[in-house]
């Protein structure tokens, strides 16, 4: 921001006004300075959520001269009370770098050329319909993400679903958040989190599964923190297969090998029931048992399929089939001591003690991973600590909207706003409130992320239109889905902010607005839906990826289901997309009340947002007159489930010798296209590394900086080593950060996944390591 | 080219009426408290006879209770003038 003299003065006037006030009215504040009006010259404030992960902090954006040029916490937001983390501070340089993306661009004999916005709408809609009519509607597709608004990802939806009749809508959450909705719809025939934030300022005891939350989710892993000084009994425990910044703060770190967190959590439920820890009133009365199919596979074939078959147990069943996990034999395969087994099951045991489960990807992106999160439900529902204040399996998640748009939309093949594909009452309320014919919306769900990207490469689908994602950095066994995406007969689209491996891959890419360039709304882990209102303009021509998809959609002649103006376009789809969820379950707020309040959560109902579902004093939505009600289920119980631990799809042998992790670091989200461009986080951290055990380094006679060639089955990469740096893994596995496209770390990855999530396991392969 | 900083007070029950008022006259940008019954206002006028037209503009509003000068600079002054 250019400081001139005068403007310098002003800001000493109001600077002066503000503290005069503080003296005279002890208290007062001025934090909420959106309402500042006729503002040049000084900074004016307004709110919206960070857009970054999937905390859903709230920020404060400061905008001088049509320019965002400053950031702050909202301390209206319960999320973060005015607190924000490094990458949250420094959010609104991620606006201006200087190689965004302002101008449409077409390939023509092979280059990219600058043609006018509207030229590469236009040409857009001819290849898809084209495509279509050629190839059968199943031939285009459109692939969005965790970061689409709201809007964008339902304008998709109906789309493609509604109005092209095909079910080829998928989103990046299904790489990271798919498990958590399988399990949650496994556990409790309903997805998303049944607690919320404020369980941190109850519970006693934290445990974090596989999740450097000091790193991930750093403004509430402060909160935690804040409450362990605070009060003397809370106790932390880092449950991971690698020492992290999480591991240095907790008070106890306890490493286990990949993959055998479901023995473990076997082992914990184990002893519970050993030991006559079970909340008896609570099991009777809320709880059934049952088995699943195993041996299940991990989806490394194209046209995969499974699907799962559940049995009922009873808890005898349940108990003999837990025999085969006492902490002595779960040490064996863990390396997690049966003593420390014991600790941790003694704690969740203890009726005392409140405990908090957190976890995000390292439960997650898990060839396992529905099982995984069904294991930590079990765990809390037999010692009955779910759903109350300070007692919560909470599963975090990574991107701003991945609940927002990817699950409470539904963007995933699968998948409407209410329901699923399969169910015809569900097809016919889409239908209904879409304005199309029922017969429109296929009843068969087509591909998940991975088999679409496989699909692209063999042929099946030839145009795919990718928003506000990178699958050409994210894709694990890239290089056969960037080669597919390359050959010839393919049309890819990509709308983005700045040019990145997946843009280099595109036929035509879109200028977008980023962030408070568009207005729109973001749904957080707890369940908070939160507006944002354009506060600067987009440059150039970049426009929201919502008014792109409707552009098309007018192009293909569907007017009628796309009527809205640009003037008022995200307040009348919000007012559509929110019949979807009507009733105590999932009632959204009005979106005049959602632009005044600092995010609001569901299930909303008459005017009162819900802390605790399943909980009779707390959710509207309980009939059954018990003090909790699973209502998702048709029993109206919490399911526990049997399953067994199974290995990764890929361990370490002799030619491939350790375990590789991949991950992310604090400065740094996701892929690294925005943060990359904040020169203060690029600075920081500037490029990639890989993360070596010192004794390992020390074998392979590799020190700090120097080049180390991962080499898998699938492909391999040079990068230079850390070694003693802000994580240290074990020996036997190496970690990489994935944030740096200059070291494509995924292209060594497995492409294997969870076959009920289909989410794939990021955490697990198998590399050998050669000094450059 | 004076500027000046003031708390403003509205009258009971005034304050947002206060505020679009005060939006509403050039040459002022308006802070509004989010928890008091208070208002920054930032003055900035190119010379005297605006500045004595602002102030009179002030003076009649309904919504305003009372204005206390907070900070005051002016160009001319400083010359000796």
């Amino acid at each position: 921001m250019k400081l001139n003299r005068r403007r310098f003065l002003k800001y000493a006037a109001a600077s002066s006004a503000v503290a005069t006030a503080g003296a005279l009215f002890p208290g007062v504040s001025f934090g909420n300075w959106q309402n500042l009006t006729n503002n040049s010259g000084i900074i004016s404030w307004q709110k919206a959520p960070c857009r970054f992960c999937g905390t859903g902090c709230g920020v404060l954006v400061g905008v001088s001269d049509g320019r965002a040029v400053a950031v702050k916490g909202d301390p209206n937001c319960s999320v973060n009370k005015g607190l924000c983390c490094m990458k949250g501070y420094h959010s609104v340089q991620m606006l201006y770098g200087k190689d965004r993306i302002t101008t449409a661009k077409v390939r023509k004999n092979g280059e990219m050329v600058e043609v006018p916005i509207k030229e590469a709408l236009d040409l857009i809609a001819e290849k898809l319909q084209e495509t279509k009519d050629k190839h059968g509607k199943d031939s285009v597709a459109i692939y969005g993400s965790g970061q689409w608004t709201i809007p964008d990802g339902y304008v998709a939806s109906k789309l493609f679903k509604g109005c092209l009749g095909t079910n080829n809508v998928e989103a990046n959450a299904r790489l990271c958040m798919a498990s958590a909705v399988t399990g949650f719809m496994t556990s409790f025939g309903i997805d998303e989190p049944m607690g919320c934030y404020e369980d941190m300022d109850h519970a006693n005891v934290f445990i974090t599964w596989g999740n450097n939350m000091a790193e991930m989710h750093p403004v509430l892993f402060s909160r935690m923190l804040a409450n362990r000084k605070r009060r003397t009994n809370v106790t932390v425990i880092d449950f991971a297969t690698r020492s992290t910044r999480t591991s240095q703060a907790a008070d106890k770190s306890i490493l286990f090998k990949p993959q055998t967190d479901l023995a473990v959590a076997n082992a914990i439920c184990y002893e519970i029931i050993k030991n006559d820890w079970v909340n008896w009133n609570f099991v009777n009365e809320h709880v059934s048992f049952h088995k699943g199919k195993t041996n299940i596979g991990y989806g490394t074939e194209d046209h995969f399929a499974f699907k799962d078959k559940a049995e009922s147990i009873n808890f005898e069943e349940y108990k003999l089939f837990l025999e085969d996990y006492t902490p002595e034999k779960v040490e064996k395969i863990s390396g997690v001591s049966a003593r420390d087994i014991k600790y941790m099951a003694a704690l969740y045991g203890d009726p005392s003690l409140k405990v908090t489960s957190f976890w995000c990807m390292g439960m997650n992106q898990h060839t396992r991973g529905t099982w995984i999160n069904n294991l930590v439900y079990n765990i809390h529902l037999l010692v009955g600590k779910i759903s109350t204040p300070g007692n919560s399996p909470f599963s975090l998640t990574g991107q701003p909207s991945a609940c927002g748009t990817v699950r409470e939309v539904g963007t995933l093949t699968h998948k409407l706003p209410h329901g699923v594909v399969m169910k015809e009452p569900h097809r016919e309320m889409a239908a209904e409130i879409w304005d199309v014919p029922v017969s429109n919306i296929d009843p068969k769900p087509t591909y998940h992320t991975v088999e679409m990207f496989r699909a692209l490469d063999r042929g099946d689908i030839k145009f795919i239109w990718i928003q506000v994602t990178n699958p050409m950095v994210t894709m694990p066994n890239l290089r056969r889905y960037r080669d597919g995406a390359l050959k010839d007969d393919r049309f890819v689209v990509v709308s983005d902010v700045y040019p990145t491996p997946t843009t280099d891959v595109a036929d035509v890419i879109l200028p977008a607005a980023l962030w408070v360039e568009q207005e729109g709304m973001f749904g957080n882990s707890e369940r908070r839906t939160q507006h944002f209102a354009e506060i600067v303009k987009p440059p150039g021509e970049a426009m929201s990826d919502t008014w792109q998809i409707i552009e098309v959609a007018k192009r293909l002649g569907f007017e009628k289901q796309f009527p809205w103006t640009q003037d008022d376009y995200i307040g009348k789809i919000w007012e559509e997309y929110r019949k979807f969820h009507a009733g105590p379950k999932h009632e959204m707020a009005s979106y005049e009340v959602l632009k005044k309040r600092s995010g609001v959560q569901w299930p909303f109902v008459d005017g009162k947002e819900t802390r605790w579902r399943f909980n009779a004093k707390h959710d509207p939505a309980c009939t059954n007159g018990k003090d909790f009600d699973f209502y998702g289920k048709k029993d109206h119980k919490a399911w526990i489930w049997a399953r067994p631990y199974e290995p990764a799809a890929e361990s370490p042998d002799s030619e491939y010798n350790f375990w590789l992790n991949t991950g992310r670091v604090i400065e740094h989200w996701h892929t690294g296209s925005m943060t990359r461009r904040i020169p203060v986080l690029h600075n920081a951290v500037p490029s990639s590394y890989v993360e070596l055990n010192p004794e390992d380094a020390a074998e392979l006679g590799i020190v700090n900086g120097e080049m180390v060639k991962i080499i898998s089955r699938r492909g391999e990469i040079t990068i230079p080593a850390q070694i003693k740096g802000r994580g240290v893994p074990p020996r036997g596995m190496v970690f990489v950060p994935f944030f740096d496209e200059s070291y494509l770390v995924n292209e060594v990855t497995l492409d294997a996944f969870c076959p009920i999530s289909k989410q794939p396991d990021y955490k697990k392969c198998a590399v050998r390591l050669e000094k450059a | 080219m004076p500027i000046f900083s003031y708390l403003a007070m509205p009258k009971s029950g005034a304050k947002e009426a206060l505020c679009a008022d005060l939006a509403a006259l050039s040459h002022c940008e308006v802070i509004p408290s989010d928890n008091q019954e208070i208002v920054v206002l930032v003055t900035d006028t190119p010379d005297e006879t605006t500045e004595d037209k602002l102030q009179k503009s002030l003076n009649n509003l309904q919504s305003l209770q009372s204005l206390s000068l907070a900070f005051g600079y002016d160009d001319q002054e400083k010359q000796g003038r």
